[in-house]
């Protein structure tokens, strides 16, 4: 593989960015230009992709030095490569960034018709994919954080790209400062594994833990010409646990995850994109490239039981949420748990297979959510919908495909990779497992009480809206159906065997080898479907034709209704705090006592000064030439009486 | 016969004199003027009759008097439009009146 291909596939979009972002002017009253570029740049990049992908199951990856394009700093014990590490993982993800994104990207064209910012939502989606393939194609920590920190940008950007909307720009201000606490963990992580290993390049990093050896008295490892224990036995622990502060935070898991349900006021392709099917996946994506360190430190039960937490909590909360998009929010922060789950028990490449089939059958449900939106002016209340399924039959298709994804029905892709977890954290933990499966239920149940209030039972649709209801442009609705297939059929292509399937067969070189989960398989895919099958049955029952209530009517239920009221302790507990501290001690206190005090004396010192001596200048001549003179006379006097 | 340097000498200090006691004592600017030319020529005849009495072969002394004599020249021009372009704003040239730049 040649790094010409990997450049072409990276400097792509950044074209495509810098066209639109410049010369968006000019563009302008020529929207469709401004999408067709965009959606090129990825489009070239998806080829490159796939171009990428066959080389690298032909067996040639780009690795090491072959990968180094050029020097980016260099001092004197430390050298940082702009270079490439493209092996099967990393195609894994190219695949998926730019197959999805560019169906996102075509989509986009009609959803963002008429809209004023046009091609700068097109420029900044171009910086978005630049910023996720900068991510993934890294060989190093330094250029994983550069992406890291550029999706993180963008995110914030297409979160708030209605800034008149006041609750916009309050979303992408959230989730820019929520996600700054996990990038600050992530920087930690890098300082240490750089204090131990004295690089930041995978290579040199993960062949210098694989010759790890245990120390003898069982605390740590055996330090060598590479490695040092800078924090002790547990130099390591603190890494990989560093790092996973910052997968949590971009990844949205407990305590963190409450910036994606409001990331939803962007552009609904903007949360499929981004806050479903890629750059939330970041963190996943992180924790297996650096698996050979998470499976040194034994960390990974710390990554499943966040994970497996984070799943069921945020399945509770979108059982009782009547926004449409809110509901696919808590859903995807579900999912990345379930990811958490599987790479934290070992199971790296169940893990990312999980991540494949959610980017696809999430990112369809969010489109298919935008074309309901689009249809119903914009209205997210599943309460005020109903009946849809006449009125839009391709969207209701495939939403019913990506939901039966999601929810595991059998053979759909969901169900080989949730099935692949679980079955994974049955060998890990056996708690960890029972709360995936309820879990599952729980996610079947609150997508098909989505489904059926949305599409069946009688419409509520408000009539002025109703007159004009309709299906989305072909532009729109193609998307979903290309969409709709791998959602369906992608776990039956590459999932099928457990942990003998084509895609575990394709990653094997990147992951360290997982033990074998026990346990019959077949036992464990009727189980989950059986879960999954009785969680729709039960939302058939409860919302075939009821409307969910607007009151809750018992404690319980107001306490999931609203959250667990997690946005208001936060409020209470950190963000009131640190706006008292700043208002009263750093403002009042600091800034104005000290600060401004310290300026006002020395201005103060001066007037008093300046005030004496301007008495000296009176504006007659003749007093200067006198002063000048009895100076000459003085300094006369001393050269010629005293030197 | 000649004079010694002694005689220039104190005539020179006389002049100096004069001259900076009419600028420290006068209030007209053209005499205040005049009286610093006095005191640039009071200069220019130390430096011929010093330079003469070191009976030395370098005009050193004398061709200062030109540098001198020019800056003078250079000074009168530029001196006396700052007087008339005063006097036409203030109508009067005394420099007690001229005060407006104090502090």
């Amino acid at each position: 593989m040649s790094k010409e291909l990997i450049v072409i596939l990276l400097i792509s979009p950044l074209v495509g960015f810098l066209i639109n972002g410049l010369f968006g002017k000019w563009l302008k009253g020529q929207e469709k230009l401004s999408g067709v570029l965009g959606s090129l740049a990825v489009f070239i990049s998806l080829t490159c992709s796939i171009i990428a992908f066959i080389k690298v199951q032909g067996g040639t990856t780009l690795e090491g030095e072959n990968g180094i394009l050029y020097t980016w700093i260099s001092g004197e014990s430390f050298t940082f490569n702009i270079g490439f590490h493209v092996d099967a993982l990393t195609t894994v993800m190219l695949l998926v960034i730019t197959g999805v994104g560019f169906l996102i990207h075509i989509y986009s064209i009609g959803y963002m018709h008429g809209d004023s910012g046009y091609t700068r939502y097109f420029a900044y989606l171009n910086l978005f994919v630049f910023a996720m393939l900068i991510l993934v194609l890294g060989n190093n920590y330094v250029m994983m954080f550069v992406g890291w920190e550029g999706v993180g940008l963008c995110s914030y950007l297409l979160i708030g790209f209605w800034y008149e909307k006041q609750s916009a720009t309050d979303a992408g201000k959230k989730a820019f400062i929520v996600n700054r606490i996990g990038d600050f963990g992530f920087l930690l992580g890098m300082f240490t594994l750089f204090a131990a290993f004295g690089s930041l390049d995978f290579g040199s990093i993960f062949e210098t833990a694989k010759e790890l050896q245990p120390a003898a008295d069982g605390m740590g490892f055996v330090e060598t010409d590479n490695f040092k224990q800078i924090f002790g036995a547990s130099t390591l622990v603190i890494a990989t646990l560093l790092l996973f502060v910052g997968a949590i935070g971009k990844s949205a898991q407990i305590p963190l995850y409450v910036w994606l349900p409001d990331a939803m006021e962007g552009p609904t392709p903007v949360s499929a994109l981004i806050h479903a099917a890629t750059m939330v996946t970041a963190g996943v994506y992180m924790i297996a490239r650096s698996a050979v360190l998470y499976n040194l430190a034994e960390t990974g039960v710390v990554v499943a039981w966040i994970g497996v937490l984070t799943a069921l909590f945020a399945a509770i909360i979108a059982l009782k949420q009547n926004d449409i998009k809110r509901i696919l929010a808590y859903s995807t922060v579900s999912q990345l748990g379930y990811m958490f789950v599987g790479v934290g028990v070992g199971a790296y490449a169940s893990g990312i297979f999980h991540l494949v089939t959610h980017a696809f059958f999430k990112g369809l449900m969010f489109l298919t959510a935008g074309s309901v939106m689009h249809a119903m002016a914009n209205e997210l209340d599943i309460r005020k919908m109903g009946g849809l399924r006449n009125k839009l039959p391709i969207t209701h298709a495939t939403f019913l495909v990506g939901a039966l994804a999601i929810a595991g029905a059998p053979f759909l892709s969901g169900f080989w990779s949730k099935d692949e977890i679980l079955h994974s954290a049955w060998g890990g933990s056996k708690a960890i497992y029972i709360i995936g499966l309820i879990t599952a239920f729980l996610t079947a149940f609150y997508m098909f009480r989505l489904i059926f209030v949305t599409f069946y039972g009688k419409s509520r649709v408000e009539p002025e809206v109703a007159s004009h209801l309709h299906e989305s442009p072909a532009v729109m609705w193609l998307p979903l159906a290309i969409l709709a297939v791998p959602s369906a059929l992608i776990g039956l292509l590459l999932g099928v065997g457990g942990h003998d399937s084509w895609f575990h067969h394709f990653t094997e070189d990147v992951f360290p080898k997982a033990d074998k989960a026990p346990g019959n398989v077949i036992l464990f895919m009727v189980i989950s479907s059986i879960v999954g099958l009785a969680g729709i049955a039960y939302a058939w029952t409860r919302y075939k034709d009821r409307v969910p209530s607007d009151e809750p009517t018992n404690a319980l239920q107001r306490l999931v209704a609203n959250k667990f009221y997690i946005d208001e302790i936060y409020n209470t507990f950190i963000v009131q705090p640190i706006k008292n501290i700043s208002h009263f001690l750093l403002w009042k206190v600091f800034d104005t006592l000290i600060v401004d005090g310290i300026v006002n004396a020395v201005a103060a010192i001066i007037r008093v000064i300046g005030g004496t001596l301007r008495r000296l200048q009176t504006g007659l001549v003749q007093v200067y030439i006198v002063s000048m003179v009895i100076g000459i006379v003085l300094f006369l006097a001393y050269y010629l009486f005293f030197a | 016969m000649s004079l010694g340097v002694e005689y220039y000498l104190v005539l020179s200090a006389l002049l100096f004199t004069i001259g900076v006691l009419g600028v420290l004592i006068r209030r007209n600017a053209i005499i205040i003027f005049m009286c610093i030319e006095l005191m640039l020529n009071a200069a220019n005849l130390a430096f011929v009759a010093i330079n003469r009495s070191l009976g030395s072969s370098d005009p050193d002394g004398q061709l200062f008097v030109f540098f001198v004599m020019a800056v003078a020249a250079a000074e009168v021009a530029i001196g006396l439009a700052i007087i008339v372009s005063v006097f036409k704003h203030k109508k009067t040239i005394n420099v007690d009146e001229v005060n407006s730049l104090k502090g």
